[in-house]
């Protein structure tokens, strides 16, 4: 049982993980009202990406596991770079 | 060693684990149509703009809160029993299902609308705009759609966790599942951090 009285972070540190994820919220919806065309949508998907870093890493707690669901998620993550991006492969070529 | 002296056999990481894997499973079932989204988007991208501005941005927005601030409560529900403070986090789990349904409700309010406008798969008013709008109101059914089905999913969990908190079968010493659970409802979160820059934030 020792293994579950890992640290998980405070509740301190969880309200601020939500107030950043507020304000990268903020962010994301000024920055879409700037019309900044193509650059728009590789923003917001940016923004998307560190919001959910933040909930994966301290929500979910992937910051206090151990090294294997660390490297496992990378598995999901590097199947679905594959899959996209040589769709774009074919889409952007055609 | 202080498994030979449990009557009961937990293998917390190996549960954990099995969790993990579920929520690739999910990760590549939305990868899929987020793939669909964005080849549709490429070909179709002003078709995308036009239809992207029949969305609220402000319900959006409000869902986006809801969420965020729900996995917040999970969190805390969470570190609160580990901690020994039961009622604590029954009270979060408690605040938890409520943004849950407050989420489904907005949801519900913001899909009457579009229906009521006569956006809907299918409808004539949908048929008679451009195909790339169609494919954008579409893929916005779907994906909400079985977004909000998880939620819906996740807020059943949860309450059936805060049932088993009030009895005690999930407690401080044996709070897995509450965690799993709330694995499950952050990935939720997660999903829904990207359909809402992708839906409702073209501009």
């Amino acid at each position: 049982m020792e293994e579950q009285q890992g640290h998980t972070g405070s509740a301190r540190n969880y309200v601020a993980i939500w107030l950043a994820l507020l304000t990268l919220t903020g962010i994301t919806i000024t920055v879409a009202g700037m019309r900044l065309g193509a650059f728009s949508m590789f923003a917001s998907l940016m923004i998307a990406s560190i919001k959910a870093s933040l909930v994966l890493w301290f929500f979910m707690h992937l910051k206090y596991e151990k090294k294997l669901f660390k490297l496992m998620f990378l598995i999901p993550v590097a199947t679905l770079f594959v899959i996209i991006g040589f769709t774009f492969f074919d889409i952007g070529f055609r | 060693m202080s498994e030979l002296t449990h009557s009961e056999h937990r293998d917390y990481t190996g549960s954990k684990l099995g969790m993990w894997l579920f929520l690739f499973t999910e990760i590549l079932l939305f990868g899929g149509l987020f793939l669909l989204y964005a080849v549709y988007r490429a070909v179709h991208s002003q078709e995308f703009h036009r239809a992207a501005a029949g969305l609220s941005t402000t319900l959006g927005a409000i869902n986006t809160l809801i969420l965020l601030t729900s996995s917040l409560t999970m969190a805390l529900s969470i570190s609160a029993l580990r901690q020994g403070k039961r009622n604590a986090s029954i009270a979060y789990q408690a605040i938890t299902i409520i943004f849950g349904l407050a989420f489904l409700v907005n949801k519900f309010f913001e899909w009457s609308g579009h229906i009521h406008e006569g956006l809907y798969p299918n409808s004539p008013h949908l048929l008679s705009r451009s195909n790339g709008e169609v494919l954008f109101y579409g893929l916005y059914y779907v994906m909400t759609g079985l977004h909000g089905i998880h939620v819906f999913i996740g807020v059943v969990a949860i309450a059936i966790m805060a049932s088993l908190t009030v009895r005690g079968s999930v407690s401080d010493e044996n709070f897995n599942k509450l965690e799993n659970t709330g694995l499950y409802w952050h990935l939720v979160d997660i999903i829904w951090i990207y359909l809402f820059p992708l839906f409702y934030l073209i501009t």
